[in-house]
């Protein structure tokens, strides 16, 4: 069996592991020249069914809560389980509330907790959220080590290459998120920074609710976070408003005003592909599977999206969730 | 029927369409209401100059409901006037809900720069929704820039705060009797739309107690409910509340000094 994997985000990469470790003989093509730039590369990593499900579908959960697993036996050693913290700051408590009451799977943490699992931050916030089944991970080092995985294991790699006229397989995986021409899809723009704070260590993402400006710093290697992310109703690629990037920083420095002394290493933008209920979907249409939608979720739904697209290539008469759209599935998001 | 710049309404509620968790689940959400009017925001979504938000727009459009584009976003009498003209050749409508903000962090209107913008955008033909103040002087300045509505907040946007001052919600109702008055931001539960409307407010508009709520869908329902009983009990006429103790059996034949 050969299959192209178009598009080397993290829907192509977990969508190629998948088939590859099914014996299925994969080509990745990539329109760009490297795994940089993609929606992916801009994503948070963070690993957060429970949280997501604030204000994401049922759905999410449920092909999100495994998810960390599968990241943890593919890729040993990046996965940091240790959760996530939410806080408010005290005139927005009512906030935490709110998220308390959407979202399972947290409890509520005083001001002697937060200290203990996050000592930077003792004495800054009272009340807060402790998601202890949550996860994290670097997307970028996740990226880079699974394509070396999979370069490594036979699958061939094309990067620069517009896959439109490549020939002779048997089976499509359309991973290729906004540049795919499903006329359904939206994008959803999200900017983002790359903070380095050497004065501040954080163990998990922290996220910080505001009715109207939510924030979530995620910790990287050697001090850096990522601060993210705008949700703008925009296609456009255009460089970081300055608005938005005030208002990323005036999050990052109300969790701690020693982010008023952090460089700016990176500023990023990045469109996420969303379909009108914000679900993921796999679609086939004669010899091609379309993996698209993953919206803000990428890490998250791409495990469970690619072995859904494998299953469909290997086991095509296994009946497969959210195949398609249902009136149904959207009710209950 | 609830009329606006001419255009007959069915439905005296009009709902946002930010923060709710899909576009699929606002879709919903505005079909339950029952709302004949949609108010959308762009000065975000055209950062940039681009038209990047047009998938988005066209998906609002696709309800097919009355559009008000909004120039939410905006602190300058100059930025609120290019997104309106913006907003016109984007939706093609002359409807704008006008927005000129005056502080970051309560998002009060600066009512002088509304009024300045009211008489720029009426002049060039706009029908102009001014988001404003209870102040009944600020009202008359912008009747007299050609506004033919008043969209009065009732608490600060985002707030769920309800009527905060009833009494100048009540005078502003009974000192323009013959203007369609909107209220506009602060409502947190049906409770307060039902209050604003047996105020006799024409009609109410609402975004984020809805978008925000656990049950968008079933909560725009309830709201659309709310409306039309607060409506109907105003033209019904409300008794009056009174201090005494009035049984609702009459109770001829006794001594009522005891």
């Amino acid at each position: 069996m050969r299959v192209l994997v178009k598009g080397a985000g993290v829907a192509g990469l977990t969508a190629a592991f998948e088939l590859a470790a099914r014996g299925a003989a994969v080509t990745v093509a990539e329109a760009r020249q490297g795994l940089a730039g993609n929606a992916s590369w801009m994503a948070g990593g963070m690993l957060a069914p429970w949280c997501e499900r604030e204000s994401a579908g049922q759905p999410v959960l449920d092909l999100g809560r495994d998810a960390a697993d599968w990241w943890d036996a593919v890729l040993p050693g990046h996965v940091t389980r240790a959760g996530t913290l939410v806080l408010a700051m005290p005139r927005d408590v009512g906030e935490l509330d709110r998220f308390a009451s959407r979202t399972l799977g947290h409890r509520r943490v005083d001001e002697d907790e937060i200290a203990l699992l996050e000592p930077d931050l003792a004495g800054r916030f009272r009340r807060g959220l402790f998601f202890p089944g949550e996860a994290h991970l670097d997307p970028r080092r996740a990226m880079a080590t699974l394509h070396e995985k999979l370069a490594g294991s036979g699958v061939e790699f094309r990067f620069g290459m517009d896959a439109q006229h490549m020939m002779g397989f048997d089976r499509e995986i359309d991973c290729t998120g906004m540049a795919s021409r499903d006329e359904r899809l939206r994008g959803v723009r999200g900017e983002m920074l790359i903070l380095r704070a050497p004065d501040i260590s954080l163990s998990r993402p922290v996220r910080l609710l505001h009715p109207r400006l939510p924030l979530y710093l995620a910790p990287r290697a050697d001090h850096h976070f990522m601060a993210g992310a705008t949700m703008i109703e925009s296609l456009s690629t255009g460089p970081v408003t300055a608005r938005s990037m005030m208002e990323l920083l005036n999050g990052a420095y109300s969790v701690h005003p020693t982010f008023g002394e952090a460089t700016i290493v990176e500023t990023g933008v990045g469109v996420r592909p969303a379909f009108p209920d914000n679900l993921p979907r796999v679609q086939t249409s004669g010899k091609t599977i379309a993996v698209n939608g993953l919206y803000r979720h990428g890490f998250l739904l791409a495990p469970a999206m690619a072995c859904r697209a494998a299953e469909l290539v290997f086991e095509p008469d296994k009946p497969v969730e959210l195949a398609d759209e249902t009136d149904g599935q959207r009710r209950s998001a | 029927m609830l009329e606006l710049y001419g255009t007959k309404l069915p439905s005296r509620l009009l709902l946002g369409t930010a923060q709710y968790p899909s576009p699929a689940i606002l879709a919903d959400a505005v079909k339950a209401s029952g709302a004949s009017a949609v108010t959308v925001s762009l000065r975000r979504e055209m950062a940039g100059g681009g038209r990047g938000g047009e998938k988005f727009w066209s998906l609002i459009q696709s309800l097919r409901l009355h559009v008000l584009p909004n120039t939410a976003g905006c602190h300058s009498v100059k930025e609120a006037v290019t997104t309106a003209k913006m907003a016109r050749e984007i939706f093609g409508t002359n409807w704008i809900k006008l927005e000129v903000i005056g502080n970051h962090d309560t998002l009060q209107p600066d009512v002088f720069g509304l009024v300045e913008a009211a008489r720029i955008l009426c002049g060039d033909g706009f029908a102009v929704f001014p988001y404003t103040t209870d102040d009944l002087v600020v009202a008359e300045r912008l009747l007299g820039m050609g506004c033919k509505v008043l969209m009065p907040w009732c608490a600060p946007i985002g707030s769920a705060l309800g009527p905060v001052n009833v009494t100048a919600l009540r005078s502003m109702r009974g000192h323009f009797p013959d203007v369609p008055l909107i209220v506009d931001a602060g409502i947190g539960r049906p409770s307060h739309a039902a209050l604003v409307m047996e105020l006799g407010f024409d009609a109410v508009l609402l975004n984020t107690a809805v978008a925000r709520a656990a049950e968008p869908v079933g909560m725009a329902r309830a709201f659309g409910k709310a409306v039309d009983a607060g409506r109907e009990a105003y033209r019904s006429g409300l008794l009056e509340p009174r201090d005494v103790a009035v049984p609702s059996t009459p109770t001829i034949g006794q001594a009522v000094f005891q």
